[in-house]
Formats: C-alpha cells, sequence, structure tokens
C-alpha cells in the first residue's frame, strides 16, 4: 500500500475516536471537528517524512488538543476558557502520557457519545444518518448528498440545521451508569441499522454509492462491538448486516431488478462474510438472551445456510419468527412469519394469517406482493392480479413494481401454482 | 527447522478498507503464498474473523468463558490449534479441555475466514 493510502486509512479508523476525545475535551462538536481537521493536515505533511506514529489516535489527538488549547487562548477574550486542568498540563504533556490516558474504559464512551449525539430524537431518520456520516464516518457533504439523491447545498443545509438542533441539546459528558449507556448503545444501534438499510434498500444513489453505505454501517458496527464485546444484541446488530451484505452481489440483476431470495444465484453470496455473520450469531445465542437483531440474524443464517431454495429449514425459520413476534410484536413480522408458514402448511393457512394484517398495512407493498402469490398459488387469480395491482401502486421504486410486473405476466401467461414472494 | 510467520495490523485499519481493497491486498498476498508453495516450503495459511467473533477461555481448573479476544499485553502468544468443530460450544468444549490443563494464560477461539491446508515438505 502507498503512504498516502496508509495514511488515509489511518485517518478514516482513528476519527471517531480522536472526534470523541476531543468533544469530551472541549464540549463543542465544532471545536473538535477543526482540531481534528487541523491535526489530519499535520498528519500529511509530518507522516510521511517522519514515518507512521505508533499509535496514530494518540497522535492526532495530542496534536488537535494542542491546536485547540491554542486557538482557544487566541480567542479567549471573547470565549470562556476550558477546564483550568486542560490548559495546564497541555504543553509539557508527552505523546506517551497521553496515550496511557486513553484506556478503554474512556474511549469506548466518548465513541459512543459521538455516534450518540447523531441520534437525537428530534432529528427525522435522514437527518441523523446524514449527521453520522458526515461527523462519524467522515463523509464530504458532496458524498453524502449523492447517496440520497439531493443536491449538495440542500444536503450542506440539512446537516447545519441537525448540527444547530443537537448543539443546543444538552448531553451529559460523565461516564455514563449502566441503564443510560444501554439506552445509548440501543439508540446508536438502531442508528446504525437504518443507515445500512438506506444503502441496502436500493431507493437512492448509484449501486457503488449504496455498497460504500453498507460497507460503513458495517465498519461501525464492528468498532461498537469491539468496544463492547459482551453485547448480544451488537453481536446481533454486526451479524445482521454481514449476513444481509452478503447477498449484495446476487440481489440485483442486471436491469437493476430485484432478484427474490429464491431465485438468488447462491453462487454469488460472500461467504467469508457468511461465515462470520452465522459465528457471530452463534456467539451471541449461547447467552440464552435474544432480542430482536439476534432473531433476525439467526433468520438470515439459516437462509443463507441452505445450499439452495428447497433446502431451507422452514421449521427453525418459523421458530425464529415466532420468537421475533413475541420480542416485538408487529405486523410486519406476522408478514413474514407467514412466508414460513405458506412453505410448512401451504398457501391457504397463510392467507389466514395475513388477512387480518389487511388494516394495519393497506399501504404495504409487500403486504400485497404476499397475498397476490399466495392467491395465486391457490389459484383465485383474479383476486391475485388485484393484490398485484395495489402492489404497483405502492412499490417505491421501479425495481418492486417490476418485480410485481413479472408476477403478473407469469399469471397471465399460465396459472400453475408458484412459490410465493418472500423478501429479497 | 519450521517457523511459524504471524500477522498483525490495526484492526480498526483493516475494517476501514473496502471490499475492494481488501481483495486486491488478497490477491497480492496470494502472488507471494503461491511461489513458497511452488517451492513447497508452505504449511496452513489461514486467516482468522475479526476479534469481534473471538471467545476466550481463561486457563485455570473451573475455566471461565469471556466475549471477546485476549486483551493482556503481558501474556505472549506461545502456539495455536486448528480444530475443525461443527460449532462454537465444540469449540469451547475443547479449549476448555485445554485450559483445565494449563497453569495460566487463556486460550483464545478465532473462527477461521480462509484456510489454505497446504504441508510443507
Amino acid at each position: 500500500m502507498t503512504d498516502l493510502a496508509w495514511i488515509n486509512t489511518a485517518l478514516t479508523s482513528s476519527r471517531a475516536q480522536v472526534l470523541g476525545a476531543l468533544l469530551r475535551y472541549f464540549r463543542n462538536l465544532d471545536t473538535a471537528e477543526d482540531a481534528f481537521q487541523e491535526a489530519c493536515l499535520r498528519a500529511l505533511k509530518s507522516w510521511p517524512l517522519n514515518g507512521p506514529p505508533r499509535d496514530p489516535a494518540a497522535w492526532l489527538i495530542f496534536v488537535a488538543r494542542n491546536f485547540a488549547v491554542d486557538e482557544l487562548r487566541r480567542r479567549k477574550k471573547q470565549e470562556p476558557l476550558p477546564p483550568e486542568d486542560l490548559v495546564a498540563d497541555s504543553d509539557d504533556d508527552t505523546q506517551a502520557a497521553l496515550a496511557e490516558r486513553l484506556d478503554a474504559s474512556h474511549y469506548r464512551d466518548d465513541i459512543l457519545r459521538l455516534l450518540f449525539i447523531c441520534c437525537h430524537p428530534d432529528l427525522p431518520v435522514t437527518q441523523q444518518i446524514a449527521l453520522a456520516l458526515r461527523i462519524v464516518s467522515g463523509l464530504t457533504v458532496k458524498e453524502i448528498a449523492r447517496a440520497f439523491l439531493v443536491t449538495e447545498s440542500a444536503m450542506e443545509q440539512r446537516i447545519t440545521r441537525a448540527k444547530s438542533r443537537i448543539a443546543a441539546a444538552e448531553v451529559a459528558f460523565d461516564a455514563p451508569g449502566a441503564v443510560e449507556r444501554a439506552a445509548r448503545l440501543a439508540a446508536v444501534a438502531a442508528m446504525i441499522y437504518l443507515l445500512f438499510n438506506e444503502g441496502y434498500s436500493a431507493s437512492g444513489g448509484t449501486v457503488h454509492v449504496r455498497v460504500q453505505l453498507c460497507e460503513e454501517a458495517i465498519r461501525l458496527a464492528r468498532m461498537l462491538l469491539r468496544l463492547f464485546p459482551a453485547e448480544t444484541e451488537i453481536m446481533g446488530l454486526t451479524a445482521l448486516l454481514l449476513l444481509q451484505h452478503a447477498r449484495a452481489a446476487a440481489r440485483l440483476d442486471a436491469e437493476n431488478n430485484i432478484v427474490l431470495l429464491e431465485d438468488q444465484d447462491r453462487r454469488l453470496w460472500n461467504r467469508e462474510l457468511i461465515a462470520e455473520g452465522s459465528a457471530l450469531v452463534e456467539k451471541a445465542l449461547r447467552h440464552q438472551h435474544p432480542g430482536p437483531y439476534q432473531v433476525q440474524a439467526a433468520i438470515a443464517a439459516v437462509h443463507a445456510q441452505a445450499a439452495a431454495p428447497a433446502d431451507t429449514d422452514w421449521a427453525e425459520i418459523d421458530r425464529l419468527y415466532e420468537i421475533l413476534e413475541a420480542l416485538q410484536p408487529s405486523p410486519v413480522v406476522t408478514l413474514n412469519r407467514a412466508v414460513a408458514i405458506a412453505k410448512l402448511r401451504g398457501p391457504a393457512q397463510a392467507l389466514s394469517m395475513i388477512e387480518p394484517l389487511a388494516a394495519r398495512l393497506g399501504g404495504y407493498f409487500h403486504f400485497f406482493g404476499l397475498k397476490g402469490a399466495l392467491l395465486m398459488q391457490l389459484g383465485r387469480l383474479e383476486e391475485a392480479r388485484a393484490a398485484f395491482d395495489r402492489a404497483i401502486a405502492l412499490a417505491d421504486t421501479a425495481a418492486e413494481a417490476a418485480h410485481i410486473r413479472l408476477h403478473l405476466d407469469r399469471l397471465v401467461q399460465d396459472s400453475a401454482p408458484r412459490d410465493g414472494m418472500r423478501a429479497s | 527447522m519450521l517457523y511459524s510467520i504471524l500477522c498483525y495490523e490495526s484492526e480498526a485499519a483493516r475494517a476501514a478498507r473496502s471490499q475492494q481493497e481488501d481483495d486486491a491486498l488478497m490477491s497480492r498476498l496470494a502472488v507471494v503464498q503461491q511461489r513458497l508453495a511452488a517451492q513447497g516450503r508452505l504449511g496452513p495459511v489461514a486467516r482468522l474473523m475479526p476479534t469481534t467473533a473471538a471467545t476466550t477461555v481463561m486457563a485455570g481448573t473451573r475455566p471461565v468463558v469471556l466475549d471477546g479476544p485476549f486483551a493482556e499485553t503481558k501474556e505472549q502468544l506461545f502456539g495455536f490449534y486448528v480444530v475443525d468443530c461443527a460449532t462454537l460450544e465444540e469449540a469451547i468444549e475443547v479449549a476448555r479441555e485445554l485450559a483445565r490443563e494449563k497453569p495460566a494464560g487463556a486460550l483464545e477461539i478465532r473462527p477461521i475466514a480462509r484456510f489454505s491446508p497446504m504441508s510443507a515438505t
């Protein structure tokens, strides 16, 4: 790897830790970001000449902190001074001494806090994700705008507004207690999952941009798991992302149409990601403390382990959905369980299971997609057609609509019973 | 003499590489491996999964099982086993058996992501 590529990787991988520490020192996001930016510039000058530091993050924190303290001194007539101890020892502090203070217990809360401030409940989901990509991941506004299919200036505005909102919010800077830490972890996990879904759902941007979002979500999940290695739901989240991302190459065909799980070319699945995801699921489930991410990951693992669609262990999937329904009751979970029921006990049973959901899922594409497929299997073709028409009207993407049209074509071509549709 | 060569890198840095960059790195390493293999000098090669997939079994008569890697820096790596197990539980059981015989230290279980069993002659 060239020097520059190495430096780039080191800066990216240190970013959350460095920013998190700076945020704790200065309690101001702009100060922290400016200081980090300056430290990166100095790294680009110094590292190629002097070689890489032993601990890039410690180097960056040291340089950034000194820079920020100098800046604050320069402006001290206008602004209050930082805490006295910070100024007092900043001149004779050494990199080694600072590195020693970066014990894991401290910086893991720093990183968690940094992620957590992006999850402010007043911020709409898309702003939370945009903010995390800007602050935690360090993507440029241009890159984020491209991912969300908006103009650069619109995204700039969005991020500025979101930032001023979180600046006004109270964030506790003391080390959080167990309950507070658990709440922060849950919020951050949800945000990372949404980030992944933004990349996964094919709703916007090019394939390249979407893959970048998915990979970034996986990087953040792994980072969180390294910091909290015994958190079963973070194991579950990481596993879920790995297992879903493993199928990325098989999910869309050459025309960008969604390929259903059962029609996917399983040779395109990434076996290494599947193995890692499955290992994490196993590790989490040992604790017998299941949560929604773990169970969803376990379902994904069952699918991933089937060499062919016919080998799928539907009884196990049904059992897992039953657990998920108890943990997190939702009509969408029941809808998914109905797919397993259709495989195990036939379309009639599945249909009677989803019919009560009509009121709550009346605007949901997948509800009508599944309903249509089940009706088709039962030979109730007119009703199937009506359900598919409704699904097309509700489709979010061209690929979803195209997929249903394929069903409609088959319906016209032959009325032979076919397998039901299922999430891709 | 047989030598083992252990690979170290910052895990955060490894996670920051894209799949594409990682694939490129692996194929550069494969070139070196193939040369050694052609000379009949290459033994097993393994790429371990990230430490997030690790489980640690502490040595002692009643071994304690912990999530995550063995993180102490005062102990050094002395050796390794490659065992074929159907489940993590099985691997933990093997590690427990070993741990009961060891007076101190720990056994870290790391699933293997890629394995090539070529043996040196």
